[in-house]
């Protein structure tokens, strides 16, 4: 399976990272490499094995859905590039 | 070099508690030594006066005889913990001015166990390297690098190694995702340990791979390591992954006796480019443990060869999802002048992120977008139940594995850097037991041809530490490497 470069382009915007035409080409066939390599992976049997999907045994820990945080939007909005009062903002989105 | 910074953690403490020298004593000296070695670029960022002022309140507690299990002691702490009103920035530009107002846990309980704040240290951007040479503030120098040659640390915690091997810190945090604290100790003549994971708290450690990174400690001695461990392990609330279970008395582990101790070998490791210097420290480990009693057997892990390639989907999938939040709305960099939001988050992601981190976050999304994940994804969470399964069937018959830790010792700064998967060889051997979710540490054995440390590695059983600090203290003994 071969990477081409509109999946780049596909994968790039899923990603929101801007890529500019001159650097596609390389990206594609860095990537590529990358995952010629990783499709040594089909060697393997893997017919009747389970997919891990965490560390351990346990299921993870519930704990009741009750507010038991908050009141410092002050903080939470300190380290942001721009905001007014305390609220993030964002580029205008509707005209 | 000063006396006091040639002292280790526990000869620090014990000199602290026979008032030999104060708290305060103790950090100027660190301080004064870290401006002075600024050339290796293993901190990027320090604050004298926070420093010396929990100095001097650590003083305080002492002179009331409220001395604290480390009471005073400085720590370096890798630049991916959030330290509280101090620059936080996982060594991306992306979050270059970022000033935590929470805690990691894992500092919060050293610095509850009197600890002392001395700086942030250099790492690889966001963790991803082995070199230290993707930091947005540039190279740390290995200070084993003789007058012309420079030698990269290692990474991702490289920053921590080159300062505990420099004497700029008697002990430093990391962490390790696929060997990041172990594959820079090895490199730096360091001990450090990658508990198991769910020992100590993820909680305040900017994430690179959730199912793989831990926290553990970076110091000169194994007694060192299981000292700080000791103060930084335990459950956590805010942790969903953190495991509710007691916390052994390490240091008491590390004068156990290994006689009858089943220790495995496997043959897996014997690779094309494992150089003939690392496998004669190899053979010496296996001898050293012999001579102390334990019996040497053969092990097979068959999917070894599949630990890397699997590590670099598992570990990019994860990544493309935790470094999503990095937008340029929350926190961090924001490109201006961008038209519309579109082109705001993805201008500011190019340019805020390195390219390493953006190849892996693109190989992640790609791995994880319709279409490809059932072939890549899924495959590869299924090759990582086999390699649990490996040593699941290893450690039915043996206490603990003997590797080396790097399949060579440290390289010369852009040796490495051009092609990924030539960098991603240098964790061949540390990313199988990420995978596993298993403790493994690395201890100093020998130098190679160049006269530059080699460590091995020991890999335990899913919440046996105790094991690895036994057996590591005889390899250390044995070894008698002499720290630079």
């Amino acid at each position: 399976m071969s990477l081409d470069k509109s999946t780049l382009e596909r994968v790039a915007y899923l990603a929101r990272i801007k890529i500019e035409d001159s650097e596609i080409e390389n990206i594609t066939a860095e990537l590529n490499n990358i995952m010629k390599w990783i499709e040594e992976l089909n060697e393997v049997d893997v017919e009747n094995t389970k997919p891990m999907t965490g560390v351990s045994n346990e299921s993870l820990r519930e704990r009741k859905d009750e507010v038991n945080d908050g009141g410092y939007s002050d903080k939470i909005v300190s380290n942001a590039p721009e905001k007014i009062d305390n609220s993030f903002t964002v580029p205008k989105v509707i005209e | 070099m000063t006396e006091i910074t040639n002292l280790g953690v526990t000869e620090t403490l014990e000199g602290l508690n026979k008032k030999e020298f104060s708290s305060e004593e103790v950090t100027k000296e660190y301080l004064e030594i870290i401006k002075n070695e600024k050339d290796l670029n293993a901190y990027i960022h320090y604050n004298a006066e926070k420093s010396l002022s929990l100095a001097k309140l650590s003083d305080e507690r002492r002179a009331k005889n409220k001395a604290l299990p480390l009471e005073g002691l400085p720590i370096a702490v890798k630049d991916i913990f959030c330290v509280e009103g101090e620059r936080t920035s996982a060594c991306s530009k992306i979050l270059e001015n970022f000033i935590p107002s929470y805690e990691s846990t894992v500092t919060s309980k050293l610095w509850q166990a009197g600890g002392v704040y001395i700086g942030k240290t250099s790492m690889d951007e966001f963790a991803m390297g082995s070199s230290n040479e993707t930091s947005y503030f540039g190279s740390v120098i290995n200070p084993w690098s003789k007058s012309e040659e420079k030698l990269v640390p290692g990474g991702s915690s490289g920053g921590s190694a080159s300062a505990v091997a420099a004497r700029l810190a008697p002990i430093a945090l990391g962490t390790d995702t696929g060997g990041s604290i172990r594959q820079p100790a090895s490199f730096c003549g360091t001990v450090g340990i990658k508990p198991t994971y769910g020992r100590c708290s993820r909680w305040g450690i900017i994430a690179f791979a959730s199912s793989l990174d831990q926290a553990g400690p970076l110091t000169r001695s194994v007694a060192d390591s299981a000292l700080i461990l000791q103060n930084m392990a335990g459950f956590d609330n805010l942790d969903s992954t953190s495991v509710n279970i007691k916390v052994p008395n390490f240091l008491d582990s590390c004068s156990k006796s290994i006689k009858g101790m089943k220790i495995g070998i496997p043959k897996e490791y014997k690779i094309n480019e494992l150089s003939p210097e690392v496998e004669k420290i190899w053979d010496e480990g296996i001898k050293w443990i012999q001579d102390a009693g334990a019996e040497i057997i053969d092990v097979k892990l068959p999917h070894t060869k599949y630990a890397l390639p699997t590590y670099y989907i598992v570990a990019p999938a994860e990544a493309s999802a935790n470094l999503a939040r990095y937008d340029g709305v929350k926190y961090g960099f924001r490109k201006e002048d961008t038209q519309g939001l579109e082109e705001m988050y993805s201008q500011t992601r190019a340019e805020g992120f390195g390219k390493e981190v953006k190849r892996r976050i693109l190989i992640g999304t790609y791995v994880l977008s319709a279409g490809y994940y059932d072939a890549y994804y899924l495959r590869a969470q299924k090759v990582r139940t086999k390699i649990v399964e490996d040593f699941n069937s290893a450690f039915s018959n043996c206490d603990a594995i003997l590797t080396p830790t790097a399949p060579s010792g440290a390289f010369k700064i852009g040796e490495k850097n051009i092609d990924p998967i030539t960098m991603y060889m240098n964790d061949i051997f540390t990313v199988p037991a990420s995978l596993a979710g298993l403790p493994a540490m690395s201890i100093p054995a020998g130098l190679d041809s160049n006269r530059c440390p080699l460590g091995l590695q020991l890999i335990g059983k899913g919440f046996d530490e105790e094991t690895l600090f036994s057996i590591g203290t005889i390899i250390e003994k044995s070894a008698n490497f002499k720290s630079i």
